[in-house]
C-alpha cells in the first residue's frame, strides 16, 4: 500500500470544522451502550482543550431510528431537527456538533434537502412554530464529533500519557477503523478524507503513534441497518455483515478497532459474543475478542482516564489485553465497582469468548 | 450448539470464485470449445422448451458452472429435454447440446458432490 | 500562397500536415512536446492488426519530411487573433510569430486519471495499473507483480473514467473495449498459464475485425469475460487485490482475488483542446470535447469561420477514424482556402 497515494486523496476532502463554540447533541445508542464515551468526550473538550460545548438537557433523539425504520415520517424528524437548530439558536451557538453518525448523516440530508428545496424549509419552519412556537438559524458549521476531536487530534498528542504503541515491543499498535456509513458514503465530501479512504479515524491513530490496517473489507457496512437489525428474523444478515469484516481483518492480527458510529461500535464488540456463542468462533488472540472503542474511549485511553471511569467494563469483549499492550495500569477488583465502591454485579462468564 | 436466539447467522450469496471447484468448467471448455463463445444473449432461453415451463435457464446455468457454482447447475439440469432449439438460434454457434450432455456426463462420473 | 497552421502534431496533426503539404499548402506544424506523435508514442501494438505502433508513427514522422512542412517542436501557441483580414496570428512560446489563413486545431485527448475512480486504489494498491502502463510492459516483454512473480491471474476492467457519472464522464470513449481484447491477448501470448478475465458492461465491438478479434480471445485465447462493473478493489496482505463485481448475467455478486488489474482507462478533452477553445472561442460539446458544426456533414467544421478540427480533439475515435478525419479535414481546409 503506497500512503502518499492516500495522503493525496485526503488533500481533496477536507472539510471546515468551527474552533470553538459547540452545541452538542447526544446519541441514543451511544450513551446507552458506552455511557462513559460522552462524558469522556465532554470532560476532554472543556478540560483538556479548554473548549466552550452546551449540552442542553432539552435536546432529545433525533428519531433517526424511527426514521429509518420508517415509523417516523420524513416532516417529523425534520421538525424534530429544527427543534434542536432552535435550542442552538437560543443558547447563542451556531456550531453544531451531533455525537451520532446516523444523527449526522440525518442532519446533513436535510440541510441539503432544504438546500435544494427551500419550499421544504418553510413548511418545516411552519410546522415547528405551531408546535413549539420555536424559530431557528441553520447552522454555520455543521461537524461530527470524532471531526472535532480529528481537528484537535495534535493537541491531544501533546499532552497524551499513553502512545498507541506496545510499551514491551515498541510495535505500533495496529487498529482498525471503522467508518458509520453515513459518514460519508452519502455526501462524500461532508466526510474527511471522502467516502473511500476516510482520514477522521486514521488520522487520530496516525497522530498518537498507531498504524492503520487496511483490510479489504474495510469499507464493509457492520450490518447495523436499522429496520435489519430491529427484526429478529433479520438479524442473521446483520450479524453477518460483521462476520465478513471479522474474518478479513484477522490475519492483520489487530490490536483494536476503533469506530466513530455508535452503532458500529456497539454491533462489532456484542457480535463477537454472539458469534462465538453461534459458531465457537473467536478473533482476537488467544481466545479473546478484538477490543472495541468508540473514538472518545480511545481517546480518553490516550490522555490517561481511568479505564473504568469511562466505562469500558459494559464492554462485551474484554479491553485488558489493549490496556496491558499500552500499558496503562488499572486496578482488576474495581472493574465492577461504582464510584462508591459498591459491587455493580458480574457478567455471566461467555461460553467460548474469553473475558 | 443451542440456538436460543431465534435467528442464525446468514451464509453469502457471492460467488466465491477462490474457492469454487473449476473443474468441471475446466473440462467443458476442453470437450466443448464452442461453449467458451457465450456472450450472454439469452436467445437459447427465450425458446427453450423447459424453460417455459420451469425455472430451468440454460444461459444462466452454463454461467453458473463457469464460475464454479456447481450445485445449482446440477439442481436444474435434468430438465432439459435436449430438443435442440437452443443450439439452433444461438448466434455464436454453441455446441448447446453438447454442452447440456457434457455437464450431465461430468455430473453423474466426476463431479466430487 | 496559402498557409495553415496546425496545433497538434499527433496522428491527426501529421496526416493532414501530409495531405495539405501535397495539395502544395505551405503548413506550420505547432507540437508542445520535442518529438511528433502524440498518446501513439505510448502504444507497442495497435488494433485489430497488431502492428507495430512504431511503424505507424515512423511512416508519420517520414511524411513530415516535405518542403511544404515547417515543424515547431517544443513549442506552445500563446493568445491566438484573427485579424480583420480574416488571417489567423499565431505568436508561439520562442517569441515568433505565425500567420495563416486556416487554422487546425488537432490537439488530441487525453488518458484519464486513474486516482479519481478512488475506490479502485491506483496509486494506492502495488498491482493496479492503466492500459497505457500494460503497453509499456509489452515494450519490455515482461509482465510482473510488484514483487517479481509472474500474475497467475489478471483482471482488466473495462469503463474506467467513461460512461460514469460520479466522474462527470458520460461519454463512451469507444476504444477501450477493442484495447482490452487486445491486450487481453497480448497477456496471454506471454502468460499461457495465467487466467485473465475482462469485466465490461457491454462489448463495444464498432470496427471491422473487432467481433472477430474478440470471439478469438473467447474461444482460441481463452479470456474470460464477466458482464460487471467493478464496484472496488482492496489489496489483501499479499498484495492481491479482492474485487467485488456483480455477474449479471448470473445475477449474483461475485468476489475473486486479482494478482493485478488493468485499468482501461478512457479519454477525456485534452488541456490543449480547452485551451484552443477558450482562446478561440469555440463550442464544446457537454462532453467537453471540441463541438462540430453538424456531425455529418460538416464534422471537421467548427463555429469559428476557418478553423477547423481533427482528430480526438472532438470526441474519441481510434486510429482509423482519426487518420481518416484528418484527411477529411485536409479536404474541407481546401475547400475554405479556394472560397477565401
Amino acid at each position: 500500500m503506497n500512503l502518499e497515494g492516500k495522503q493525496q486523496i485526503w488533500k481533496d476532502y477536507q472539510k471546515e470544522i468551527a474552533d470553538d463554540r459547540y452545541f452538542y447533541a447526544r446519541s441514543c445508542i451511544r450513551q446507552t451502550f458506552f455511557p462513559g464515551s460522552e462524558w469522556a468526550y465532554l470532560d476532554i473538550m472543556k478540560n483538556k482543550l479548554a473548549k466552550d460545548v452546551i449540552d442542553d438537557p432539552r435536546h432529545t433523539t433525533c428519531t433517526g431510528i424511527g426514521y429509518h425504520s420508517d415509523i417516523v415520517p420524513a416532516e417529523t424528524i425534520m421538525t424534530v431537527v429544527a427543534r434542536h437548530f432552535a435550542l442552538m439558536t437560543e443558547a447563542g451557538y451556531e456550531n453544531m456538533t451531533p455525537s451520532c453518525i446516523t444523527s449526522f448523516g440525518i442532519y446533513t440530508e436535510i440541510l441539503e434537502t432544504w438546500h435544494h428545496h427551500p419550499e421544504v424549509e418553510e413548511k418545516i419552519r411552519e410546522f415547528l412554530w405551531k408546535a413549539t412556537k420555536r424559530e431557528f438559524k441553520k447552522p454555520r458549521n455543521l461537524a461530527h464529533t470524532s471531526d472535532i476531536i480529528y481537528k484537535f487530534r495534535n493537541e491531544i498528542a501533546a499532552q497524551a500519557k499513553y502512545k498507541l504503541v506496545d510499551v514491551h515491543t515498541g510495535r505500533p499498535l495496529r487498529g482498525v477503523d471503522h467508518i458509520g456509513c453515513h459518514y460519508s458514503k452519502m455526501f462524500p465530501t461532508k466526510g474527511i478524507g471522502g467516502a473511500e479512504f476516510p482520514a477522521v479515524l486514521s488520522g487520530m491513530i496516525y497522530a498518537w503513534g498507531g498504524d492503520v490496517i487496511d483490510y479489504p473489507e474495510r469499507r464493509h457496512c457492520c450490518g447495523f441497518g436499522f429496520r435489519q437489525y430491529l427484526v429478529m428474523a433479520n438479524r442473521g444478515y446483520s450479524v453477518a455483515n460483521s462476520k465478513k469484516k471479522f474474518e478479513s481483518m484477522q490475519p492483520y492480527e489487530p490490536d483494536f478497532i476503533v469506530a466513530n458510529c455508535p452503532g458500529c461500535a456497539m454491533f462489532m464488540d456484542k457480535w463477537q459474543y454472539t458469534i462465538s456463542e453461534m459458531e465457537g468462533t473467536t478473533y482476537g488472540q488467544d481466545g479473546y475478542g478484538i477490543p472495541v472503542l468508540t473514538y472518545e474511549e480511545l481517546t480518553a485511553l490516550v490522555l490517561g482516564y481511568d479505564p473504568w471511569e469511562i466505562g469500558l467494563q459494559m464492554h462485551q469483549v474484554s479491553v485488558e489485553p489493549l490496556l496491558d499492550k499500552m500499558g496503562i495500569s488499572y486496578n482488576p477488583e474495581a472493574k465492577f465497582k461504582n464510584i462508591r465502591g459498591e459491587d455493580i454485579g458480574v457478567p455471566k462468564c461467555p461460553t467460548y469468548l474469553r473475558v | 450448539m443451542i440456538n436460543f436466539w431465534g435467528y442464525s447467522i446468514s451464509e453469502t450469496r457471492s460467488i466465491n470464485y477462490d474457492t469454487n471447484d473449476k473443474s468441471m468448467t475446466e473440462y467443458i471448455a476442453r470437450v466443448v470449445p464452442s461453449s467458451k463463445l457465450c456472450i450472454g444473449c439469452g436467445g437459447c432461453t427465450a425458446g427453450c422448451t423447459a424453460g417455459n415451463l420451469t425455472n430451468f435457464n440454460i444461459r444462466k446455468i452454463q454461467m453458473l458452472m463457469k464460475r464454479g457454482e456447481n450445485k445449482e447447475a446440477k439442481e436444474q439440469l435434468q430438465k432439459c429435454m435436449l430438443c435442440g432449439k437452443c443450439m439452433l438460434v444461438c448466434p455464436r454457434g454453441v455446441e448447446t447440446r453438447k454442452m447440456i450432455l457434457e455437464m450431465l456426463n461430468y455430473i453423474k462420473t466426476k463431479l466430487k458432490s | 500562397m496559402a498557409k495553415v497552421i496546425i496545433i497538434g502534431g499527433g496522428p491527426a496533426g501529421c496526416e493532414a500536415a501530409h495531405q495539405l503539404a501535397n495539395q502544395g499548402i505551405d503548413v506550420e506544424l505547432v507540437e508542445k512536446n520535442n518529438e511528433t506523435g502524440g498518446n501513439l508514442n505510448n502504444w507497442y501494438q495497435l488494433f485489430p492488426d497488431r502492428k507495430s505502433a512504431k511503424d505507424l508513427n515512423d511512416i508519420l514522422k517520414q511524411n513530415l519530411n516535405h518542403p511544404k512542412i515547417q515543424l515547431h517542436l517544443g513549442m506552445e501557441p500563446r493568445k491566438i487573433e484573427k485579424n480583420k483580414e480574416g488571417k489567423f496570428l499565431v505568436p508561439l512560446s520562442d517569441g515568433s510569430l505565425l500567420e495563416g489563413d486556416s487554422l487546425l486545431i488537432s490537439t488530441g485527448f487525453k488518458i484519464f486519471d486513474a486516482r479519481r475512480k478512488e475506490e479502485y486504489g491506483y496509486g494506492i494498491y502495488e498491482n493496479v495499473i492503466t492500459s497505457v502502463e500494460l503497453e509499456n510492459m509489452f515494450y519490455n516483454h515482461s509482465i510482473q507483480m510488484v514483487n517479481g512473480n509472474t500474475p497467475k491471474r489478471i483482471g482488466i476492467i473495462h469503463c474506467v473514467g467513461s460512461r460514469d457519472e460520479k466522474v462527470c464522464n458520460y461519454h463512451c470513449s469507444k476504444l477501450c473495449c477493442i484495447t482490452g481484447v487486445k491486450q487481453a491477448i497480448e497477456l496471454r501470448e506471454l502468460l499461457p498459464d495465467t487466467e485473465i478475465f475482462c469485466f465490461y458492461m457491454d462489448m463495444r465491438m464498432f470496427g471491422p475485425g473487432y467481433e472477430e478479434m474478440y470471439r478469438e480471445a473467447q474461444e482460441k485465447y481463452n479470456i474470460k469475460f464477466v458482464r460487471g462493473r467493478l464496484s472496488e478493489a482492496a489489496e489483501n496482505l499479499n498484495k492481491q487485490l479482492q474485487i467485488k463485481v456483480e455477474d449479471t448475467l448470473v445475477g449474483k455478486p461475485l468476489r475473486m482475488t486479482l494478482d493485478m488489474m488493468i485499468l482501461l482507462v478512457g479519454m477525456e478533452s485534452s488541456e490543449g483542446s480547452r485551451q484552443m477553445a477558450d482562446t478561440l472561442g469555440l463550442n464544446l460539446a457537454p462532453n467537453g470535447f471540441i463541438k462540430s458544426q453538424d456531425p455529418h456533414y460538416r464534422n471537421n467544421n467548427t463555429n469559428v469561420e476557418g478553423v477547423f478540427v481533427a482528430g480526438c480533439g472532438s470526441a474519441p475515435m481510434n486510429l482509423t477514424d482519426t487518420l481518416a478525419d484528418a484527411r477529411s479535414a485536409a479536404m474541407s481546409i481546401m475547400e475554405y482556402i479556394k472560397r477565401i
